[in-house]
């Protein structure tokens, strides 16, 4: 090879380690703030887990495995032994129920509005999309707020029966698993909708005149064209709904009255009047043990799906 | 059977309607809320007249200025440095030959919205109470500022990479072939060009600073109360329309935020 | 080592003023010497140009012409400073300028998509190499209102590059090229996006432009057309090399190599064998059994079986078939307006195309189904490489 291989060929390789460099040096900020502020914190709670509890909240530095095993089990006060005690895992079957029949409806409603909004008129496209987005990034309190406000014994709901005489004593509505299920639908709606539509705005419609071209009718359209084209979408409408309505905590916390619990609460508890911080941190892992199984699902359901096509 | 000569073939038979049903759903209770706040009766339900007194007594309240001041101080400050950090992270991981690393640093920048929101907060709150009986470290209210500032820069950071990932590469080639320096073309193409962008990632980053309540309901410490808390303490008390006044305010701060980086969102490079 | 524009350049009196200053023979702006460039790592590897070596000379409208993924447009880079070559020098006035990035060679770039900056005006776009190069505020006005001038845009100069047609984004986009006066201008495809009059247009408004500035262009296009009714010379390409380089007469008469032939122009590829040769002619034997004399390029040596090709201009009908250099039956007539094609099927059962030109007066009649013969002009028959 000859010598005039040399200097340009080092001067690029040169230049792409010093951008390489620069690049890394670019990132770094933002991986420091998240890493010590937001992963190392993550990390310590796994270390607190394995302690024990102090009696007035925080932590001893005793090595322990009671906060999983109460999480099972509660110790007979009088002779030490192991009883099994469900009532934790209850609460997160039930959260785990919630979260599905959340996921269930919000598609079941969410897939039908975003195919209308993605099958508009570009200008008439852009409203939809910005008043979907105005209630994603509302407040969430607020938002469930507005919810109690309704559903109250003396909310609109009662007061509008009773004043037409359909019912005499208001409704109990507010406290309730109903509250609870009902919140989670309206917090949820729209991260199912958005994510759902920007998959349906790409889908090439004409593909749906050929179907319809080919003798397929508008329902056999929907299931042999439009949904297995628009299932990545799906797939991430359902983990972006199913993973906060199962760690949901705002939700439970005031239109279930601390008299339903779900997981976020109960894990809160312990950091607040439970005083067991160890235990709320095993709780902590086991929720995010689940969302990660969901995640884990979800990028081999999609990494699955390039490979196909 | 409708005249098929007035329907899209694309039209799905009950979509439309499910649609408006969920605009109704999303909006009837919010609307409602509103209206509630000019109600003069001092029921949170029974309608009296219309009025502005409950923002009057809102505005005036002591304990709901002090609030307010804590917000605005610890999402301007999240919203600062979330952006700036989120900023250089986009320039130094979008569009650039794929470093050993940048696959981690991905799932680093993207983890706080991967980890449930109540986790974050006891994770958050452990730290600090570690460090603050290891090392007697309390940054007062800085505690709460760096706890939204990590969840506020994969929000601020998504913007910003879109809008380096949408503009034209040769911009910077023909920079660079009109004798433009790699800063040179930084400074005069790539960073004006990357403003609406910023802009727009600034807006969010305010956003999800500006409304969170699990986080900084268990990492605050006594006396940094926010707006969000300022609510959630009002509804334990004996409730008035003013708590539907100070809700009604939030909510048009985020409308507003909201529509501002969808408004600069949309507007493509011309 | 930074080689500044305008200096170590030679007088040049003609830009600007209409004068055009006398090529220097002999004398390369761009000399590309036993360049390759490789993408890719181990087995993905794959050379975009293979060992390219070309000489362009000051003031010429050299053309790279060939089809897309030819490596025209990685060479082009390469003189850019976009790309930097695996392998070779690349020289301007003799300097080597392979190892400078981008911004610290006297060269400009017209690109394919313009990359008109959305953010600046017009007149902002144009002078903002000079301002790189940190030429004073007025040198930079003067300069940026003679371009304005110069490309017939002064009433646009405060506009946004978003404003106007993509006719005045071209000329906007060559103005800001032409503005610090590089010593070689690099157009990549630049009137691909115009329609086809506005690209007629602009095909004798860049001819003017380079005959104003007296700079050396190089022109990359895909359109054998634009290449021929533009350049001084033509290099043409193929799979990372260059086949032939020549004055475009050159070319198009006398191509070197088979896919030159194919790629410029239409052609007629007939089938034979080598009998006999003497300097330069060879006589070729067709399958109809015809023999015919060829021409060939220098330092080819044909034998055996070839590959014969004829122009369809270079040839005519005979109504006496026996008259005809080879005869077949005409199986189709094609009217184009300006001339019409004869398809001819040959005894030997070749297809051969002629073209004619028509006129208002002589037109020749001839019937489809007709015994025809065919005509070679001299020096019509050429022997090429495969």
């Amino acid at each position: 090879m000859s010598i005039t291989l040399s200097k340009a060929a080092i001067f690029e390789a040169q230049a792409e380690k010093a951008t390489s460099w620069r690049n890394r040096l670019l990132a770094l900020p933002a991986l420091v703030i998240i890493g010590i502020f937001g992963v190392l914190p993550l990390l310590i709670i796994c270390v607190y887990s394995f302690l024990q509890a102090a009696p007035y909240g925080g932590v001893q530095w005793k090595f322990s495995t009671d906060a999983y095993l109460n999480f099972l089990f509660q110790r007979d006060i009088f002779d030490d032994t192991l009883q099994f005690t469900p009532d934790f895992l209850i609460i997160y079957l039930r959260s785990f129920l919630f979260a599905v029949v959340t996921t269930v409806i919000c598609l079941l409603l969410g897939f039908p509005t975003a195919y209308f909004m993605a099958t508009r008129p570009p200008a008439q496209r852009n409203w939809w999309v910005l008043l979907i987005t105005i209630p994603f990034w509302s407040n969430l309190l607020v938002r469930t707020l507005a919810i109690m406000f309704i559903i109250r014994d003396e909310g609109l709901i009662n007061n509008a029966l009773m004043g037409l005489g359909l019912i005499e004593k208001p409704i109990t509505m507010l406290y309730t698993n109903f509250a609870i299920q009902l919140g989670l639908l309206y917090s949820f709606l729209p991260f199912m909708i958005l994510p759902l539509y920007s998959s349906l705005e790409k889908l090439d419609f004409r593909l749906v005149e050929a179907a319809n071209d080919l003798y397929a009718t508008r329902r056999q359209v929907l299931w042999r064209v439009i949904i297995p084209l628009s299932l990545p979408g799906i797939i991430a409408g359902c983990l972006l709904v199913f993973i906060p309505a199962l760690g949901a905590y705002v939700t439970p916390l005031i239109l279930g009255g601390g008299i339903h619990l779900m997981i976020g609460d109960l894990i809160a508890q312990q950091f607040g009047s439970g005083r067991n911080w160890p235990l709320g941190c095993a709780q902590a892992l086991i929720l995010m043990a689940a969302v990660l199984v969901a995640l884990y699902f979800y990028v081999r359901n999609t990494s699955g799906k390039i490979q196909h096509g | 059977m409708a005249d098929p000569r007035t329907i899209d073939i694309k039209d799905q038979p009950g979509f439309r309607s499910i649609a408006i049903l969920c605009l109704c759903v999303l909006y009837v209770p919010i609307l409602i809320l509103m209206i509630f706040s000019f109600n003069t009766g001092s029921l949170v339900t029974h309608w009296e007249g219309v009025g502005f007194g409950w923002y009057g007594s809102a505005l005036l309240n002591e304990e709901f200025h002090r609030a307010a001041q804590n917000t605005l101080i610890i999402s301007t400050s999240a919203t600062i440095i979330s952006t700036i950090v989120a900023t250089l992270a986009a320039i130094g991981m979008t569009r650039v030959k794929p470093w050993r690393g940048l696959p981690a640093a991905f799932m680093v920048i993207n983890l706080p919205l991967v980890v449930p929101e109540i986790i974050t907060a006891v994770a958050t709150l452990s730290f600090f109470a570690l460090i603050a009986g290891a090392f007697g470290l309390n940054f007062g209210i800085g505690n709460l500022i760096l706890a939204h500032t990590v969840f506020c820069i994969p929000f601020a950071y998504m913007p910003i990479r879109a809008r380096l990932e949408d503009m034209d590469l040769t911009l910077e080639a023909a920079a660079a072939d009109l004798y433009a320096t790699p800063w040179h073309a930084f400074r005069r193409i790539t960073l004006p060009l990357l403003v609406p962008g910023i802009m727009s990632g600034a807006a969010l980053a305010f956003i999800v600073s500006f409304d969170d309540f699990t986080i900084t309901q268990l990492v605050a410490g006594p006396g940094q109360t926010t707006l969000p808390l300022y609510i959630w303490n009002q509804i334990r008390r004996p409730m008035t329309p003013e708590i539907n006044a100070i809700s009604t305010i939030l909510l048009l701060v985020s409308i507003l935020f909201v529509s501002v980086s969808f408004l600069i969102a949309r507007r493509r490079a011309k | 080592m930074t080689i500044k524009p305008e200096q170590n350049l030679p007088p040049r009196a003609g830009f600007l003023n209409g004068v055009v200053v006398p090529e220097q023979p002999g004398k390369n702006a761009i000399e590309v010497r036993g360049v390759r460039k490789v993408f890719g790592t181990g087995e993905a590897q794959v050379a975009a140009l293979d060992t390219v070596s070309v000489a362009i000379r000051e003031n010429e409208f050299f053309t790279l012409l060939g089809p897309s993924g030819c490596g025209k447009t990685t060479l082009l880079r390469l003189i850019a400073g976009f790309d930097f070559p695996s392998e070779g020098e690349i020289l301007l006035y003799g300097e080597d300028i392979a190892p400078l990035p981008p911004f610290k060679r006297p060269v400009n770039t017209v690109f394919q998509s313009y990359a008109l900056f959305p953010h600046m005006t017009v007149a902002q776009n144009i002078g903002f190499g000079l301002e790189m190069l940190g030429k004073p505020k007025a040198e930079i006005q003067a300069r940026v209102a003679r371009m304005l001038k110069l490309v017939k845009m002064e009433a646009l100069a405060g506009r946004r590059t978003s404003q106007i047609s993509g006719g005045q984004q071209q000329r906007v986009a060559l103005a800001r090229a032409l503005a610090p006066q590089p010593k070689v201008l690099l157009l990549d495809e630049p009137l691909s996006a115009l329609d086809y009059k506005l690209r007629k247009e602009m095909q004798i408004e860049l001819k003017r432009l380079q005959h104003e500035t007296g700079i050396t262009f190089i022109f990359v296009t895909h359109d054998q057309e634009e290449a021929l009714t533009m350049s001084d010379r033509i290099a043409v390409m193929s799979s990372g090399k260059i086949l032939q380089v020549g004055a475009p007469r050159d070319i198009y008469d006398r191509p070197a190599e088979r896919f030159v032939a194919d790629f410029i122009g239409e052609t007629n590829f007939l089938k034979g064998t080598v009998v006999s040769k003497k300097s330069g002619v060879a006589s070729v034997k067709l399958a109809s059994d015809a023999t015919v004399a060829a021409g060939f390029p220098e330092g080819f040596d044909p034998s055996g079986a070839v590959t014969v090709v004829v122009r369809p201009e270079h040839a005519d009908l005979v109504a006496d078939a026996a008259k005809g250099t080879v005869a077949g039956i005409l199986a189709n007539v094609v009217y184009f307006g300006t001339d019409t094609h004869y398809h001819v099927k040959l005894d030997g059962g070749d297809n051969f195309i002629v073209r004619h030109q028509n006129s208002r007066s002589g037109a020749v009649a001839f019937a489809p189904g007709a015994k025809v013969g065919i005509v070679f002009e001299d020096d019509g028959a050429r022997i090429l490489r495969d």
